[in-house]
């Protein structure tokens, strides 16, 4: 009797404001609001399926979900790098998942090979110049970048970045440690100032000549060029004679202990889906993971170009590795 | 004090339960050595360390240093002196408390780096801009932090150097000693307690700072720790760094807690009315004129940059909702101020009953939670919290019908929990300072007269205490309002704060548009903040 | 100019907006003497003696130390400039410092070994040494007041200003420390100005007193004369115990009251056939069995050694008279009494 008493108390006390809805999907995710609940609303529309989600960054999201275990409430789970997917699916925080559309929507190399998670939106970080101090002629490569007649004209952004830390991951995997790390020195000895906290201030210094190049994701471009249209600035499209262009993703997978794995699949293959991709793309100018459909017509503007082929995959494994090869060169 | 007495006396029980909070989520962070990482670290070794640790000493000096010198002149030029403008700049001048530091950081770096409009105008009017300092520096960001974390050394300096009276220094001057010298002789030895209670404050969150080192990209123990931890996915070693900072601020605070030794800063006798020296000339002047330039570039500059950005994004980003995001973050900072400032009491009150022994003690490890990086706590308590949803659900299953699912996780209780682990420290300096002011004789007295324990905490030293209960209160208000990472990792769904819509846009790079819910925090902010400064002018 | 002279104040007055708190007051101060003003609180007292020590501007007159201008309405030379040592009513001692360091505070201009020896040598003077190590907070109230004294005497001040320095003591303490305290200050050959209300503090301690009254010193003089030649009814009133009685003036220097005729110097402009008021203290009323004056035992207080009786005379009027203590008597009962007066002061009616 005293027993259940403590147990109703605490009950109320605690307010359940957990227990799960039969019929509902409980997100994860490390994509900010504005560029994850337009399309949530419209699933919710299309679907009848509602759609709960709590942002963070993807550091406490995992650390929540293995805290959680078996009680997590949460279905799926939302990244902006493939780096932090491979990581969860490292640590069994996901689930493999049979989907023939997701399958047939999203490319081999932007998912994971055990199908534990797939790539919604792909990101291209790629070169960028001041359209007053060089011609697309000048530049060719990444690793052109590290060559000594850019000293004094490159600027980066911080090696904290997880879109840096992958596109050397990637580098690793390609060229292997030793030659990656020659370049990127050849990087750090290049650059014009100190490193930059963001896309879009290392974007703003080489249009005002602070320097001349550098590398970033398109979108925060097209953001800027939105905001500030007379920026000398125009984006180039490098190693399109070799590996291609770095991109990353923007995925997700379904989680361990999904409660509603079901309506998790579904909202999935919805953002998967005509309507789905053209939401994810073009909220934040990003390009569409299935190749059936176009990119909005600014980012179409910027040109097509041939993306790197290796499984995004990679950033995750290789993303400590790069790091420390980082570290090593004094990237800071 | 033999535990078995400890465990008698209901005030150290409160302070075993404070502590006892506050340990289990630092317990959890410092298990991490349970799993060594001896890769990472030798990689931290030869790579990182040597860097970082010199560059977190230079930003602890530097940081400390500057909040010391503009705390401490400040306080002493409005609390003693008396100049045009004084009565408004003595609360202006805490009004930066209302800008989370990393916001700061953004407009200041925005302003003033190459690309920013003064360098720019530099550049159209000279043709070059390549003498001006460089922003992006140790001593831009030591500049930044300074001036964003000079309010908290400030507050409690004014009030010591208001208390004191001129008596101390009058008779300093009769011994032979300068106005000038007997400031630092005297005046400045016997606000000692505040002085250094507001220092420890800006110090921990020097350390723990994580937004405005990474706005600047200057690498700190902080970075590293989350460079550990996101980057090589090494929440382990990031742990065990994190686990050395906490090591690292309480030798600190012990320390300081001895040096004080039999030391006492109570005046004897009574206190004089305070009347104040009136500057004249080019002094008052002076006086006023510092005092504003500190106001205008720490808070006008950086506030007027914000609402120019609002104003922009205002038509598309505004919303109803925004009641609610200003709902949720007054409601939770003032739950978690009050209960912050009760616990902050009772563990100051804990503290003076038994001086010695390991009471003391419990009560600094009750504040150490400011010391840890924010998310890094966040962790600690959600695992704690976790472990304990899920014994609770194992016990409570047989007896009710209840899904399984979340009991605390799922309510606001934790996010409390972890404010009030989170800023004890905050809440418990200005109560013991205003502590310290209390006579022991009065306890006696009180005794004497035959009342309880409680109603001696009620009757007299609550009142007494007002004015650093009341100055906890709003220092923990102001800061739940700004807090970030426990709000994330802890708020059930629904429950987004301002501070959790500034998450939302900065994340993407967006500042401008973070303008919006910056400019609304700190508008609320500086509501509790006038309180305070009312409270305090009447307290004079 | 008199180098005798340490401390002249020339026709000072301060004031608060309207409120004058001391008005054109005049004093002067020889080298070894300890001066003192006495009066009720908020008679200006204590405004002087900030005035002195330079925390407050005067509006007028002037302030010499030495012979030398210390103030003036437009110029003030900073307090610790003035060679001055300050004890103060709450001590003021540094509750950071222990007692050895509070002493030591004026001495900073000598060398380490100087200032410990000096600082040592001042303890030893007010009894003091063993307790060097002890922080303020753990000495108890009579223990402060002798730091707060060596600590202003250790700098060996030109002048030593104590502000109400034993109010905060049991009137035991307070006895035994000023008579103590006059004799460190005798020994030193230290010249002080001591502020209080209290009388029997001033006529411990101080050579010369001045009774202050809405800021000016009503009279300057030695405690004999203060108490047997009160130049005002305020003195008279404030200092010692008495009563007025009424009289009238019969002769040129005569006056016949209740309690008899009596020779006696008149006020100036008071004319004979006039009223006057003469003061009475216990002492000039004798106690004497064979005296044919007889009244009524009011009220009385023990005091050890007297009694201090409060009699009624037969017209009605009240009178004090001490009388050695073996002479008890009982409540209502009349003794005879009988006049003894070596100086009758009289007032003019006001």
């Amino acid at each position: 009797m005293s027993k259940r008493f403590l147990a109703a108390l605490l009950l109320t006390f605690a307010g359940i404001s957990a227990s799960h809805a039969a019929d509902e999907v409980v997100v994860y995710s490390a994509r900010a609001e504005q560029l994850i609940k337009p399309m949530f609303d419209a699933f919710t529309k299309e679907t009848g399926i509602p759609v709960k989600f709590i942002t963070d960054k993807e550091g406490p999201l995992m650390e929540r979900l293995k805290a959680e275990g078996p009680n997590t409430p949460a279905d799926v789970l939302l990244t902006v790098d493939a780096g932090n997917l491979w990581q969860a699916a490292n640590e069994g925080l996901l689930k493999p998942v049979q989907s023939g559309v997701l399958d047939k929507n999203v490319p081999v190399h932007l998912k994971d090979p055990d199908n534990q998670w797939f790539g919604l939106s792909i990101r291209a970080r790629t070169i960028v110049y001041n359209t007053k101090a060089l011609k697309p002629a000048d530049l060719s490569t990444y690793e052109d970048l590290a060559n000594p007649k850019w000293k004094g004209k490159l600027c980066l952004r911080t090696s904290k970045k997880v879109y840096n830390q992958s596109l050397v991951a990637m580098m690793i995997a390609e060229k292997g440690e030793a030659e990656t790390e020659k370049i990127v020195r050849g990087w750090v000895s290049n650059l014009a100032t100190d490193v930059f906290p963001d896309d879009t201030k290392l974007m703003e210094a080489i249009a005002a000549g602070q320097c001349q190049v550098g590398i970033v994701n398109t979108y925060y471009y097209g953001r800027l060029l939105e905001k500030k249209p007379d920026l000398t600035l125009a984006l180039f499209w490098p190693n399109q004679q070799t590996t291609g262009v770095h991109v990353n993703v923007s995925g997700a997978g379904v989680v361990k202990h999904a409660k509603n794995e079901k309506a998790a699949v579904r909202l999935l293959e919805w953002f998967t889906s005509e309507q789905g991709q053209k939401m994810f793309a073009d909220l934040n100018m990003e390009y569409p993971a299935n190749p059936a459909f176009k990119p909005d017509t600014v980012v179409a503007g910027w040109g097509s170009f041939k993306q790197n082929l290796i499984n995004v995959a990679k950033a995750g494994e290789l993303q400590a590795a790069a790091v420390r090869l980082m570290d090593r060169a004094r990237y800071k | 004090m033999g535990v078995s007495r400890m465990l008698r006396d209901p005030w150290s029980l409160a302070a075993l339960f404070f502590a006892t909070l506050v340990l289990v989520p630092v317990l959890v962070v410092m298990s991490s050595f349970l799993h060594p990482v001896q890769e990472v670290w030798q990689h931290l070794f030869e790579h990182v360390l040597v860097d970082l640790l010199w560059n977190t000493l230079w930003l602890v000096l530097g940081v400390g240093s500057g909040t010391l010198l503009l705390g401490v002149s400040l306080g002493w030029l409005t609390a003693v002196y008396d100049f045009p403008g004084r009565r408004i700049l003595s609360w202006a001048l805490l009004l930066p408390m209302a800008i989370p530091a990393y916001v700061f950081a953004f407009v200041f770096i925005g302003l003033f780096d190459f690309t920013g409009p003064v360098q720019g105008c530099l550049r159209e009017v000279f043709g070059s801009s390549t003498w001006f300092p460089r922003i992006r520096s140790t001593g831009g960001v030591i500049l930044v932090m300074s001036l964003a974390l000079y309010p908290y050394v400030y507050l409690l300096a004014r009030n010591a150097f208001a208390t004191q009276g001129k008596r101390a220094l009058e008779a300093a001057q009769s011994l032979g000693h300068s106005r000038f010298s007997g400031f630092f002789s005297v005046a400045l030895p016997m606000a000692r307690p505040w002085i250094a209670g507001g220092l420890m404050l800006v110090l921990m969150e020097t350390l723990a700072d994580f937004g405005t080192v990474s706005v600047f990209n200057y690498d700190t123990f902080t970075t590293a720790i989350y460079k550990t931890w996101f980057g090589m996915f090494s929440l382990d070693a990031a742990s065990q760094l994190a686990s050395l900072l906490v090591i690292i601020v309480f030798a600190l605070l012990v320390l300081e807690q001895l040096s004080r030794s039999r030391m006492r800063y109570t005046q004897a006798g009574r206190h004089q009315e305070n009347n104040r020296i009136a500057l004249a000339g080019w002094a008052a002047w002076g006086a006023s004129l510092y005092a504003l330039l500190v106001l205008a570039i720490a808070f006008v500059m950086p506030l007027i940059q914000l609402v120019l950005w609002a104003y922009g994004v205002f038509g598309q980003d505004f919303d109803s909702r925004y009641f609610g995001f200003l709902h949720h973050t007054l409601l939770l900072a003032g739950i978690a101020a009050v209960l912050t400032a009760v616990g902050a009491l009772l563990l100051a009150y804990a503290a003076r009953r038994n001086p010695q022994g390991m009471t003391r003690h419990l009560v600094r490890v009750a504040t150490i939670g400011y010391a840890l990086p924010g998310t890094v706590l966040a962790v600690g308590i959600f695992v704690a919290v976790a472990w304990l949803d899920r014994n609770l659900l194992q016990l409570l299953q047989p007896l009710v019908a209840i899904e399984a699912g979340m009991l605390l996780q799922g309510s606001v209780v934790i996010m409390l929990v972890g404010y009030v682990v989170r800023f004890m420290a905050v809440g418990y300096n200005p109560v013991d300072s205003a502590m310290q002011r209390m006579p022991p004789s009065l306890d006696d007295v009180s005794r004497t007269l035959g009342v309880s324990q409680l109603t001696m905490l009620r009757r007299v030293h609550a009142p007494i205490l007002r004015g650093g209960i009341v100055t906890a209160a709003i220092l923990v208000f102001v800061d739940v309002m700004k807090e970030m990472p426990i709000t994330l990792m802890t708020r059930p769904f629904g429950w987004d704060t301002l501070a959790v819509r500034i998450f939302e846009m900065t994340s993407e790079g967006e500042w401008e548009r973070a303008a919006l819910p910056a400019v609304t925090l700190v508008l609320a902010g500086l509501v509790p903040i006038i309180f305070l400064s009312r409270h305090g002018n009447q307290n004079e | 100019m008199n180098n005798k002279v340490l401390l002249e104040l020339n026709n000072i007055s301060q004031a608060y907006g309207d409120l004058r708190v001391v008005n054109h007051l005049t004093l002067r101060l020889d080298r070894g003497q300890i001066g003192c003003l006495l009066g009720p609180s908020g008679c200006g007292k204590t405004t002087v003696l900030r005035l002195i020590a330079g925390f407050e501007r005067l509006t007028a007159g002037e302030i010499k130390l030495n012979g030398v201008e210390v103030a003036t309405p437009a110029f003030s030379l900073p307090t610790e400039k003035r060679r001055i040592g300050m004890v103060f009513q709450d001590y003021a001692l540094f509750p950071h410092l222990n007692v050895f360091e509070n002493t030591a505070f004026g001495l900073h201009q000598l060398a380490k070994a100087e200032r410990a020896q000096r600082a040592m040598e001042m303890l030893e003077v007010v009894g003091l040494a063993d307790a060097a190590k002890k922080y303020p907070h753990e000495l108890s109230g009579g223990q402060q007041q002798r730091v707060a004294v060596a600590r202003a005497l250790a700098p060996s001040p030109d002048l030593l200003l104590l502000d109400e320095p034993f109010s905060n003591l049991d009137s035991d303490l307070r006895e035994r420390l000023s008579q103590e305290i006059r004799e460190v200050l005798k020994s030193q050959n230290a010249t002080a100005i001591l502020v209080t209300h209290d009388q029997h503090e001033a006529f411990a301690m101080a050579d010369e007193i001045g009774v202050m009254h809405e800021g000016v010193i009503q009279q300057w003089d030695t405690a004999y004369n203060l108490y047997h030649q009160p130049n005002s009814r305020f003195v008279a009133d404030f200092v010692g115990k008495g009563v007025l009685i009424d009289g009238k003036v019969t002769e040129p220097s005569r006056v016949m009251t209740d309690l008899g005729g009596m020779a006696c110097d008149l006020p100036s402009g008071v004319k004979v056939g006039e009223a006057v008021d003469i003061l009475l203290r216990p002492d000039d009323i004798i106690h004497d069995d064979a005296s044919e004056l007889q009244a009524a035992v009011v009220h009385k207080a023990f005091q050890g050694a007297d009694i201090l009786y409060t009699l009624k005379l037969d017209t009605g009027r009240q009178v004090l008279s001490l009388v050695p203590s073996h002479h008890n008597h009982k409540l209502g009962e009349k003794i005879g009494i009988r006049l003894e007066i070596d100086h009758v002061i009289a007032f003019g009616k006001p």
